[in-house]
């Protein structure tokens, strides 16, 4: 693994894996972007696009987020309440995208 | 669940049917026999309390206040051990119900819920007064509603308009084979009534819509959302934020399965998660996408102890917060959500969602998805040329017509059935599969001297069209489709061939 990256525990659920080869755990090393001082989740998700997303980019995301229905955790807690798209990763973080489930 | 044992369509309900008795096999009427030895201890048992009743009563001429307390610490569980076990049964008598507020059957049947220092009888007490609206009598509202009639809650409502159906019982385990075809509701209700006939069960035999659900709704201290539909969610949630009650919510497909509580003590309600619904094509449905018939049951088990919390105002409900259920790696996740939003429209400050809005709100065509999934037929992709009824297609296999069969489902429901000489390529991995029915066509040219037609067919007639769209797209312009899938060669063609 590159010094330089971030390494971030992913974990799609609720459907999402269907859009990264079935796979739910993926263990990735996000480089950081020249010139940043560190990963914050509107990144992410871009180097998730094109990183891991091989079909329908549009069952994960919308615009620069996540589409609607889908959850975002990080480290077990809603990006709601870290700041969103602004959320600020540290190395070793866990961030978990789900997609709400309607079945019963 | 005596009253609808039998396998031989009688579907009569709660009738006594001892006379009916000599239809069944010996092993059935073994277990009528054990029912009733069971019914007879129990009736013993209360012959003899009332016994000891009368017999206290004449010989204490009247419950003083300390034998009270004594009768009420021995239901509590705190009997001093031993040795006066059976001369306190000569002693005073079970508290009456003006005492501790249960009657002595109470005390009697929720004797193990008495004994938890942190339930009691006030949560039992508690329980016993609460009403409890089960939406959905499906694979959660299943062990949902057996759970709340077994653990005796006051009123327990079931709301559902479907019928029971064969394949459902794989997961919906509080109906039986003998009531497939009938209302879910009764099938239901039956159970509970057979589980705890004090409880009283009330049918709603009819799918909760915007019309109906302020009205019924408004009968009951807790709902708890059993549906498995996008469009029930949202009218759900707010009609709880209209009618200011709390929602256990909870869902399951496939593996997985997700619990909440909403819109309970300041916390949030759906739409403060979820402001926008997602797109129709992220929908998945059980019917589709399969379900592992005890995941249903599990997440339905949460539900009915976070009913019960709620409704007995014990421990700390699930508020702002929400389980999240993965039964393949067994990892069960609680993590911490928003709080409510004050912009939320529904349960916002400024929120002008009145009683009136809710409805006239059209919920289908908010979330773009229906109430009722099956209803969901019909996509039309391709011009009606480019597909072919199933009658026209058995036709053309009749004449011999040189063709090949695509079938594009994905590989694990091809396992399960398929025509004969289809060939399986999934929709998903078509375009790297071009090849295939290339060289299944040189094949039959070579065989025949002909060109060889392209059928594409799937469970219903959707994803077949998706992929005959992209055949075309790639050179093959004679693909077509055919319409409604296999569902329709079993419906139309061959009543054996397996559907499911
Ligand atoms: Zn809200």
């Amino acid at each position: 693994m590159e010094p330089c990256g971030t390494l971030i525990l992913l974990n799609f659920n609720g459907g999402l894996e269907l859009l990264c080869r079935s796979t739910k755990v993926h263990h990735v090393d996000v480089e950081l972007k020249p010139g940043a001082d560190g990963l914050i989740m509107k990144d992410l998700l871009c180097w998730i696009r094109t990183n891991l997303i091989k079909e329908r980019p549009e069952m994960f995301m919308k615009g620069d987020s996540v589409r609607p229905g889908v959850l975002v955790l990080v480290n077990d807690c809603d990006w709601e309440l870290s700041g969103n798209l602004d959320t600020r990763l540290e190395e070793k973080d866990e961030v978990v995208f789900i997609s709400t489930l309607h079945g019963g | 669940m005596s009253n609808k044992r039998g396998a031989d369509g009688n579907n009569s309900g709660c009738s006594c049917d001892g006379g009916a008795v000599f239809s069944y096999d010996s092993s059935s009427l073994e277990l009528e026999i054990r029912r009733l030895e069971a019914e007879k201890d129990l009736i013993e048992a209360r012959i003899a309390r009332l016994r000891l009743q009368v017999e206290g009563g004449k010989s204490t001429g009247g419950v003083t206040a300390g034998r009270i307390d004594d009768a009420r610490n021995k239901a509590a569980g705190e009997e001093q051990e031993k040795g006066e076990g059976r001369a306190n049964m000569n002693g005073p008598p079970f508290p009456t119900a003006s005492v501790c507020g249960l009657t002595p059957e109470m005390i009697h049947r929720y004797s193990r819920h008495l004994l938890l220092p942190s339930f009691g009888v006030d949560g039992q007490l508690n329980l016993s007064k609460a009403s409890i609206l089960v939406v959905g009598a499906g694979g959660l509202g299943s062990p949902i509603a057996m759970y709340l009639a077994a653990c005796g809650v006051g009123c327990l409502g079931i709301v559902d308009g479907d019928n029971v159906e064969l394949n459902n019982l794989h997961r919906q385990i509080i109906h039986t084979e003998a009531y497939v075809g009938e209302p879910k509701v009764k099938s239901a209700a039956a159970t509970c009534h057979a589980i705890n006939s004090t409880v009283r069960v009330v049918e709603h035999r009819e799918a909760l819509l915007a019309s109906n659900a302020l009205d019924i709704m408004s009968q009951y201290d807790v709902i708890v959302d059993a549906t498995d539909n996008l469009p029930s969610r949202y009218m759900i949630s707010d009609c709880c934020v209209v009618l200011n009650k709390p929602l256990v919510s909870g869902a399951a497909l496939g593996l997985e399965g997700q619990l909440t509580v909403y819109h309970y003590n300041g916390g949030p309600c759906y739409r403060c998660l979820f402001p926008t619904p997602p797109p129709a094509t992220a929908c998945q449905r059980c019917s589709d996408s399969g379900v592992l018939g005890v995941v249903p049951g599990i997440i339905g088990c949460l539900q009915a102890l976070e009913a019960i919390k709620v409704a007995s105002s014990i421990g700390k409900p699930l508020s702002g917060r929400m389980l999240l259920f993965d039964a393949l790696s067994g990892h069960i996740r609680i993590v911490k959500l928003r709080g409510r939003s004050l912009n939320c429209d529904v349960c916002g400050e400024n929120s002008m969602f009145t009683r009136e809005t809710f409805q006239s709100f059209d919920y289908e065509n908010f979330t773009q998805s229906p109430f009722f999934p099956s209803s969901n037929e019909g996509l039309q992709l391709l011009p009606d040329t480019d597909r072919i009824s199933i009658t026209e297609y058995k036709k053309r296999v009749d004449s011999s017509e040189p063709h090949i069969l695509v079938d594009v489902r994905p590989a694990h429901h091809f396992q399960i059935t398929a025509l004969t000489n289809s060939i399986s390529i999934p929709l998903s991995s078509l375009k790297e599969n071009f090849a295939v029915i290339d060289s299944a066509m040189d094949e039959i040219k070579q065989g025949t001297g002909l060109d060889a037609s392209i059928y594409v067919i799937c469970r219903r007639g959707n994803d077949s069209q998706r992929a005959a769209k992209l055949l075309h797209e790639n050179g093959f312009s004679i693909a077509k489709d055919i319409i409604g899938g296999l569902e329709s060669w079993a419906q139309e063609i061959d009543h054996s061939f397996p559907m499911y």
